[in-house]
């Protein structure tokens, strides 16, 4: 079985369902849509700011505002990636033509995850410079220190989203269910935990609060975060292989 | 040739397979019988590495499946007909599964065309009717070209024109010398296709024979009497020695007695007959009978298989034939 051919064969399946299409262009036109809407709001509101806000406005970040919504679709592509195949019945097929299930798995996955790159690093640099062309005098350059990193980071960010609801739907194979604990959890719940002080040391560790630190440039004044931009995107790393390990340990040890 | 060894699957309390070990052989149709929930579909799916077993050991030409280079090649699988993703056309269904193994693109126009799938080739699956969602499983089985052909149910749903195809795709298939495995819980089906049986019961094997020997061992003959002195025919035979069963008809079945002895014993007391007919039970019978067995052989655990006796005429045809039966 040569992973090539896996590969090849995973490509087609992924370019040959409609979902594809409908998730990926789903998030990256509401990333930049909001992005481009929330980027303006704050140009017009920027002189009516305190001080502090004033020291904290990060125009590079502002233009990423869209992805807390965008990476909803991401979480949609990444789980039915997976779980497409279990609720259609497809992955008995799928497995008796390729029983190296590590092999199924990671090809799958590989594909998706490169896919989920390509539209999240064109959304995001689309996100950045649409949202600086809204921010006028406020706006940040791409060569700015810091600022090209946080573009780049931005699709590894919607990359590393995408790839951590493949890992949960390898888990729970049910795509309403992988879908009824992500979409709440990122929404809201990790943003409640995150904003509430009592729970704020918990909420700054979780995926998506410390992955989105990659796309800040300016520090927040009265910052406490541990850790710095990379350093966020490596917690949200372990977060990621987290759930694509104990996916794959299911996968192995599971009837199909 | 598929070698299964003491296969055995457990879920929890509850033995779905239970030290199954027979072979299935090149060339000829090998028919896989139980009721529903007998086990087939957990043995097929071992068979095909999707579930592991609890116990025991299945080989295909020797290698487990999951050791198998390009699988597809070696074996076709038919297990559920609904077992792809409905967005994606029959072309691009077939064409996943044959890039995974290696094989040309021209091959899915091949077997698309064996199917009779090609004018539709390009539609979405899940507008399919089942009879096409069947062939089209077909010819993903097909699609390796593979010495090994398993069919789980494969004409449940189908219209008879499409039971009559497959009927004689499977019967092709083993003329080419292919290993052709194909399971069913209907033995009448079986009796058209089949040149060997295996049956199971709840998880055991309980025959593994050719198809003749199964119809010699298991068919019933008995002799069918219909009369209008009933009660007077009734008490000859009784005085003869000769045990009758009363059917709801109004007909009396005698087992063990040539109908020309009981023609004579007839003439002799001068009793009219409307009618003596030699019966053959039924193939459906005969498999009943033996898993209806199964279940009494659980009840008596000490009584090796063999030698259980038949259970008594009268019950037959009793409605607990099929009570058993699960639906699975």
């Amino acid at each position: 079985m040569a992973a090539t051919q896996v590969l090849r064969s995973e490509w087609t399946k992924i370019r040959s369902v409609a979902s594809t299409l409908w998730t990926l262009s789903l998030a990256a036109v509401v990333t930049v849509v909001l992005g481009v809407l929330i980027s303006l709001l704050s140009k017009n509101e920027f002189d009516d700011m305190s001080a502090k806000d004033r020291l904290s406005f990060d125009p590079t970040f502002i233009s990423f505002a869209g992805m807390s919504l965008g990476q909803l679709a991401m979480i949609v592509f990444g789980v039915l990636v997976v779980s497409n195949e279990y609720s259609t019945g497809m992955i008995r097929t799928s497995l008796s033509a390729v029983p190296q299930r590590g092999t199924f798995l990671f090809s799958k996955m590989a594909v998706a995850t490169g896919l989920a790159f390509l539209v999240g690093i064109v959304t995001s640099f689309v996100a950045f410079f649409l949202g600086q062309a809204m921010l006028g005098s406020h706006r940040a350059s791409i060569s700015d220190p810091g600022v090209l990193r946080a573009v780049i980071g931005g699709g590894l960010y919607m990359t590393l989203i995408a790839v951590f609801s493949m890992g949960v739907a390898t888990m729970l194979r049910s795509p309403m269910l992988s879908l009824g604990i992500l979409m709440p959890f990122f929404f809201l719940i990790s943003a409640i935990l995150g904003n509430v002080s009592a729970t704020k040391k918990i909420g700054q560790f979780l995926p998506d609060q410390a992955g989105n630190r990659i796309m800040q440039v300016v520090t927040p004044v009265d910052d406490d975060v541990p850790y710095g931009p990379w350093g966020g995107l490596g917690i949200m790393a372990l977060w990621v292989v987290l759930a694509v390990a104990s996916g794959y340990v299911l996968l192995k040890r599971r009837d199909a | 040739m598929i070698e299964l060894e003491g296969l055995t699957k457990r879920y929890g309390e509850k033995m779905a397979v239970n030290h199954l070990t027979f072979a299935v052989r090149p060339g000829i149709v090998t028919g896989f019988l139980g009721p529903n929930g007998a086990g087939k579909s957990t043995t097929m799916r071992m068979m095909l590495g999707l579930d592991r077993p609890t116990a025991g050991d299945v080989r295909i030409d020797g290698q487990h499946y999951d050791r198998l280079k390009d699988p597809l090649k070696y074996i076709g699988a038919l297990l559920d007909a609904k077992a792809m993703h409905g967005g994606r056309s029959a072309f691009n269904h077939l064409r996943c599964l044959a890039e995974s193994n290696g094989i040309p693109r021209s091959r899915v126009h091949e077997v698309l065309d064996t199917v009779g799938l090609t004018s539709v080739a390009r539609k979405k699956a899940k507008g399919f009717s089942l009879g096409m969602g069947q062939r089209l499983g077909i010819a993903g089985a097909l699609l390796g070209d593979p010495r090994i052909l398993m069919f789980d149910e494969p004409v449940n749903g189908l219209d008879p024109e499409g039971i009559h195809w497959i009927r004689n795709l499977m019967k092709s298939l083993a003329t080419q010398g292919r290993t052709v495995f194909v399971s069913s819980h209907l033995m009448s089906e079986m009796a058209l296709t089949a040149d060997h049986l295996v049956v199971i019961g709840q998880g055991r094997l309980l025959a593994d024979t050719s198809m003749a020997g199964f119809i010699r061992e298991n068919s019933r003959s008995y002799v069918r009497i219909r009369s209008p002195q009933r009660e007077l025919l009734l008490d000859v035979l009784h005085r003869a020695g000769v045990t009758v069963v009363e059917t709801g008809s109004g007909t009396l079945e005698v087992d063990g007695h040539r109908p020309e002895d009981i023609g004579e014993l007839a003439a002799q007391h001068r009793i009219v007959l409307h009618e003596l007919s030699p019966q053959q039970a039924s193939l459906e019978e005969a498999f009943m009978q033996l898993t209806a067995e199964s279940v009494e052989y659980h009840a008596h655990a000490d009584t090796p298989l063999g030698t259980v006796p038949p259970p008594p005429a009268g019950e037959r045809r009793g409605p607990q034939w099929g009570t058993d039966w699960k639906k699975g």
